[in-house]
């Protein structure tokens, strides 16, 4: 009889030690995932990478049918005053021929003839030709990638080849007609 | 497994650390005479050595370099010149490094290829082969990052074209690829990080490697005859036949790779890379080191979207597949032993096997050089039809091998390797 309860004892320390050591190893393990989090998010932008994310552009003295570059968290932004040709190319293309559909409307902030866009091919990250002039501005009339071949049209908008998206649009807001803050 | 022999120096001193920390028993008992070898291997059997070698050769010239460079975006591209061109030997050492990087995948290629022809990678070997995988990928990845160091035009736009490999994730993608830049352009924080783990990967590398010698140690070198060795007579010690051996290897290799460190080091690099990295212009074409080319072919290869005929939807966009295709071809190799079905470990008596190992070498060369040449003309095409050869090799011919070919009957042992004709 004694025999018995102790075995029942036994048996209920056994089964309260191994939720005991499931429970304290369990939350190690959770305790350890959470403290590799700080070394995971170190790589992240830092504050100051952050700080430097508004920027803002004089764009009056760019012709019609110039573009330039500017810098915008290390990366190139593309700002094109189109000719009216262009403009009507643009909002001329039926949307079933786009591979990303967007309208020329959706794509500018303001006057139609000002267009801002962020200059990395959607592909791999190449900056395409055609901002400069005599760059090859690819079969649609805007820009070409030459790193795998992909075509933007005079909206930046994929047109052929390899990138799966439009070249983006950043954030940018028309402070006065010829001053604008991107970012 | 070989049996453990403990040795006893006479020296007193070494026997007393020996008896606290067998090292030199370890030796013996590895590369030593007491190692039992294969009595057949051939000098494609050098390579492993020659690998092990260039890895060391690499951490000791990386180390000096390190002294001298400055992992700053203002700083790293004159940092490197200074070391050629001021650094007291600095001419010396930094081609070293950079065809050394070379040298090492040339070693670890022929390596690789040896054991694809000798079957090296089945049983009992498949943790061994598994292992060099890692290995390998782990040497993708440390080459990769150094070639980024330099800050010259293709150092930028390599890391800006391989890290936007990731934006292919679908969902995380973007998030992912701004955690690897730490930023939201290849820029300063990505030259950082690449520099502290260019300098650590290395030592992992070693780490694999010593468990790799270790796995080799547990199952036994391979042959040429891909027979399992039967007696004693089958086999000589590893020290002095095969340290002779590669010795002597070690110098036919190094008298190419001092050819091209004294009279041609910058071959092998590209033109553009004398360039200061400029994130605005994209050089005319981006093109990745040599030993990368079939694996960048892979990837371009694929321009089309996997989806539903005739409508807008699509599974998989040609960006993320093409993605996919490139760690597949790599990772895929991970399932070989057991892609390969058939018993027989040697091509020696694999008539067809052999075949198709060198057409499959000859596909290999034609991707390097589609990967090499501007996407445009016949080179998609060929890019095209060499990636659905790879593919194909390993998962369909090689099944199949295994079921339908005939293969020629195997030498009795290495030391009777005559076939004695039936009595």
């Amino acid at each position: 009889m004694s025999t018995t309860e102790h075995t029942t004892h036994d048996e209920e320390d056994a089964g309260r030690r191994d939720f005991l050591h499931v429970a304290a190893a369990g939350m190690a393990g959770v305790g350890a995932t959470l403290a590799m989090w700080p070394f995971v998010d170190q790589m992240n932008p830092a504050a100051d990478t952050l700080a430097l994310a508004t920027v803002e552009v004089d764009i009056s003295s760019i012709g019609e049918g110039e573009a330039i570059v500017i810098k915008w968290r290390g990366k190139p932004i593309f700002i094109r005053h189109r000719t009216a040709a262009e403009i009507a190319e643009a909002e001329g293309v039926a949307l079933s021929d786009l591979i990303d559909k967007e309208t020329d409307g959706e794509r500018v902030r303001g006057e139609a003839k000002w267009l801002v866009l962020v200059g990395t091919c959607t592909h791999l990250g190449c900056v395409p030709l055609g901002t400069k002039s005599g760059d090859d501005k690819g079969e649609f009339g805007g820009w070409f990638c030459p790193c795998h071949g992909s075509h933007y049209d005079t909206s930046g908008r994929i047109r052929k080849g390899p990138a799966p998206k439009n070249l983006a649009v950043p954030t940018y807001a028309f402070v006065t007609d010829t001053l604008i803050k991107i970012g | 497994m070989a049996e453990w022999e403990t040795i006893a120096p006479k020296n007193k001193a070494l026997g007393w650390f020996e008896e606290r920390l067998p090292i030199l028993s370890l030796v013996h008992n590895v590369v030593g005479p007491g190692t039992p070898t294969p009595r057949n291997l051939n000098y494609w059997w050098n390579f492993g050595s020659l690998a092990g070698l260039m890895l060391v050769v690499q951490i000791i010239s990386g180390i000096v370099l390190a002294m001298h460079y400055t992992p700053d975006t203002a700083l790293a591209f004159d940092s490197v010149e200074r070391i050629t061109r001021d650094v007291n030997y600095g001419w010396l050492i930094r081609p070293m490094h950079a065809n050394g990087a070379s040298f090492f995948f040339i070693a670890v290629y022929i390596h690789i290829l040896r054991g694809l022809y000798y079957g090296s990678y089945k049983a009992p070997r498949e943790v061994l082969w598994m292992l060099g995988l890692v290995i390998f990928l782990l040497m993708m990845a440390t080459a990769f990052m150094g070639y980024v160091l330099p800050w010259g035009q293709m150092s930028f736009w390599g890391a800006t074209v391989i890290t936007n490999l990731f934006s292919a994730i679908p969902v995380v993608g973007d998030s992912i690829v701004t955690l690897l830049w730490g930023g939201f352009s290849v820029d300063n924080p990505t030259l950082n990080r690449f520099f502290s783990l260019h300098f650590l990967l290395p030592f992992v590398i070693l780490g694999v490697v010593i468990l790799h010698i270790w796995a080799k140690k547990v199952s036994d070198s391979g042959n040429p005859l891909g027979i399992e060795v039967k007696s004693g007579a089958d086999q000589i010690p590893f020290h002095p036949f095969y340290t002779i051996k590669d010795a002597f290897g070690v110098g036919v290799f190094f008298t190419i790779f001092a050819t091209f460190i004294f009279f041609m080091p910058d071959a092998m690099g590209h033109p553009d890379n004398f360039i200061p990295a400029d994130s605005l212009v994209t050089p005319d074409s981006i093109v990745p080191e040599w030993y990368f080319l079939p694996f960048y072919a892979i990837l371009r290869s694929i321009t089309f979207d996997i989806g539903i005929p005739g409508t807008d939807i699509v599974f998989i966009p040609a960006k993320l597949l093409g993605v996919i295709a490139m760690f597949a071809s790599i990772l895929l190799l991970f399932a070989l032993p057991w892609l390969d079905t058939s018993k027989v470990r040697s091509a020696r008596f694999r008539p067809v096997y052999k075949i198709l190992f060198w057409v499959f070498v000859a596909v290999m060369v034609l991707l390097t050089i589609v990967g090499g040449k501007k996407p445009e003309g016949i080179w998609p095409v060929l890019g095209l039809l060499g990636t659905a050869y790879y593919f194909a090799h390993f998962l369909i011919f090689l099944p199949l091998l295994g079921k339908y070919e005939k293969t020629l009957p195997l030498p009795e042992s290495i030391s009777n390797p005559v076939i004695k004709a039936a009595e």
